[in-house]
């Protein structure tokens, strides 16, 4: 079984869970930009939530789907469509027949999440199956998704078939998909609440009017912002002296200053160093919060300690292994 | 010289968000922090803790990324409520480990041996660097190849080394105007950073010549990078007609 994608979107990428194990090397992490979404959907279609989904931004993709396929879509609304029916999100949909799925312009969030049950059968580099761009490996032939391209469906596991099997026993009528009356519930990832960090290693290094400013003022989330970090505009941030710092390792969410003052927050694409001293790093709970916000709009920072930090993800880990036993439940 | 037991001792352990740690032995470039940096890496390396997913070894010292989830029910005494539970069991296993690390004084790698192919199309800044220090290219060429260098560490790309070691005579500032695409294995100067490339990449270095080695080697999931932070280098000088029977070689080997 194969999916042909008609139309890629601008960013379409394939984006597993990350590269682990190989920063010594330099080799980038990547991974899917907001890994609650990438893992709810696959959790929805009873694949490990360490399968690969499809990340699109913004705009998303249009893909001819065979009869016979279980998907899931999360995070950004891409007002999706099959045969001009909206196709809701967050929760398993089955296709009896072949049929084009359409994805649009994100109503909501940045990037959207398509899960398909079996996962991605492309080839595991350095044991992932994310997109490394810069060195074109990974993910399907190393590059963003084009038109035209196709895309072999893994084997589904006894699970995701017995997903299949009872989606398909409750559904009569004639319909081009079937889905559920239930969904997961994961509005949390669109909030415009603030932004919670925990200092960063050069939280010091900055004048008292910066890190004010940095708490106080708000911060742009500018169009030179990609899968590599988060560019921001705002009141501009300053050393207390000019200090020179040695390269060093940087994390998914660590918030570098440049001599330019203007905040870069890190994001799945991060160099595995930088030379630029970090006021902030952001809580592994809000970078879903972070990856679903566009351009455009703005920030604003809040600081935690590193044992509220640490709860918070503690809450959102525990909340999505509780979702996965309900979706097991629900779909044995 | 620092009594290494003291920088063991005094190593600053710093919270890199709250799956990971900073342990830092200085703060400038200094081959001592580096033998600390990898001997702790090493060690944890090979004890591997569950909990502990990697160590990145910098200049000054390691990044240690950890699973919180997975060290949530060690026990820990005399917690402190500000910092994390997770932090603190790391901080403590760091703190242990480094109490008990032994380190040579000296560093016995091998030298990694790269070939070079220096001058024409492969270091199309070699004329430039050779006026700069009112050397001719031969002497730069003969500088270069005498560097005793050591791979502090790899990053900027996958596989690129940060080599320190370069001999001061031919330190050269970058150009001015990056290059928009340098070729895969340029071999360059910038400032007293040397270093070769193991993708295409955009870049201001002066390049002075070109390895045929696949630095990077993707489907080699346990040295997918042919160099290591502490590995001691040597360039040296190749022909036209090597750097094409090498790069044949290298071509065959790794596809």
């Amino acid at each position: 079984m194969n999916i042909l994608v008609k139309k890629s979107g601008p960013m379409t990428t394939l984006q597993d869970l990350g590269r682990l194990g190989f920063q010594k090397y330099g080799v980038l992490v990547n991974g899917a930009m907001d890994s609650f979404s990438s893992r709810i959907a696959n959790i929805l279609v009873g694949n490990a939530p360490t399968e690969a989904s499809l990340e699109m931004t913004m705009l998303g993709s249009t893909l001819e789907l065979p009869a016979g396929t279980l998907f899931a879509l999360t995070g950004a609304d891409l007002a999706a469509t099959i045969n001009g029916q909206p196709v809701p999100q967050f929760r398993p949909v089955y296709v009896k027949t072949d049929c084009t799925l359409r994805c649009g312009f994100s109503k909501r969030g940045c990037r959207g999440y398509l899960a398909i049950a079996g996962g991605f059968d492309v080839p595991l580099v350095m044991g992932s199956k994310s997109t490394y761009l810069r060195a074109k490996i990974g993910g399907y032939k190393g590059r963003v998704l084009q038109d035209g391209d196709v895309l072999e469906i893994g084997t589904a596991s006894a699970v995701a078939q017995t997903f299949i099997h009872n989606i398909t026993a409750k559904a009569d009528r004639p319909a081009p998909f079937v889905t559920v009356p239930w969904f997961a519930p994961c509005s949390f990832i669109f909030g415009e609440d603030e932004i919670r960090v925990t200092q960063g290693q050069q939280f010091n290094w900055f004048t008292d009017a910066s890190v004010q400013d940095f708490f106080q003022e708000p911060y742009t989330i500018t169009l030179q912002s990609d899968r590599m970090g988060y560019r921001l505009e705002g009141k501009v941030l300053a050393y207390r002296e000019k200090r020179d710092l040695v390269s060093e390792p940087v994390t998914f969410g660590s918030i570098q200053i440049p001599a330019d003052g203007k905040p870069i927050i890190l994001l799945a694409d991060r160099q595995t160093a930088g030379g630029y001293p970090k006021i902030a790093s952001v809580i592994y709970a809000d970078l879903p919060r972070l990856a679903q916000r566009q351009p455009n709009t703005q920030l604003h920072f809040k600081e935690v300690t590193l044992a509220e930090a640490e709860q918070y993800y503690f809450q959102q880990e525990d909340y999505l292994a509780q979702l996965a036993e309900i979706i097991a439940q629900r779909m044995a | 010289m620092d009594n290494i037991d003291e920088l063991l001792k005094n190593a600053k352990i710093q919270p890199l968000g709250e799956a990971a740690v900073q342990v830092t032995f200085g703060e400038t470039i200094n081959p001592q922090y580096s033998s600390c940096a990898r001997a702790l890496a090493a060690e944890l390396d090979r004890q591997a803790i569950p909990g502990i997913k990697e160590c990145e070894v910098g200049y000054t010292g390691v990044a240690i990324f950890y699973e919180p989830l997975l060290l949530r029910q060690t026990k820990l005494e005399n917690a402190d409520a500000n910092l994390s539970h997770s932090f603190q069991v790391i901080s403590k296993l760091v703190r242990q480990t480094l109490a008990n690390l032994k380190l040579s004084e000296e560093n016995t790698a091998p030298k990694v041996r790269v070939p070079v192919c220096y001058g024409g199309e492969y270091g199309p800044d070699l004329e430039y660097v050779a006026e700069y220090h009112k050397m001719t290219p031969e002497e730069v060429i003969k500088k270069h190849t005498s560097g005793d260098y050591l791979v502090y560490m790899i990053g900027f790309a996958p596989g690129f080394p940060y080599v320190g070691g370069l001999p001061e005579e031919i330190a050269t500032p970058r150009r001015s105007t990056p290059r928009l695409l340098i070729p895969k294995g340029s071999v360059g100067i910038a400032g007293s950073q040397t270093g070769a490339y193991p993708l295409e990449t955009p870049g201001g270095w002066q390049l002075i010549g070109r390895t045929p080695l696949e630095l990077f080697r993707p489907n080699d999931m346990v040295h997918p990078s042919v160099l290591s932070a502490g590995d001691r280098l040597e360039f040296y000088a190749i022909s036209e007609e090597e750097y094409k029977r090498i790069q044949a070689q290298e071509g065959s080997g790794t596809k």
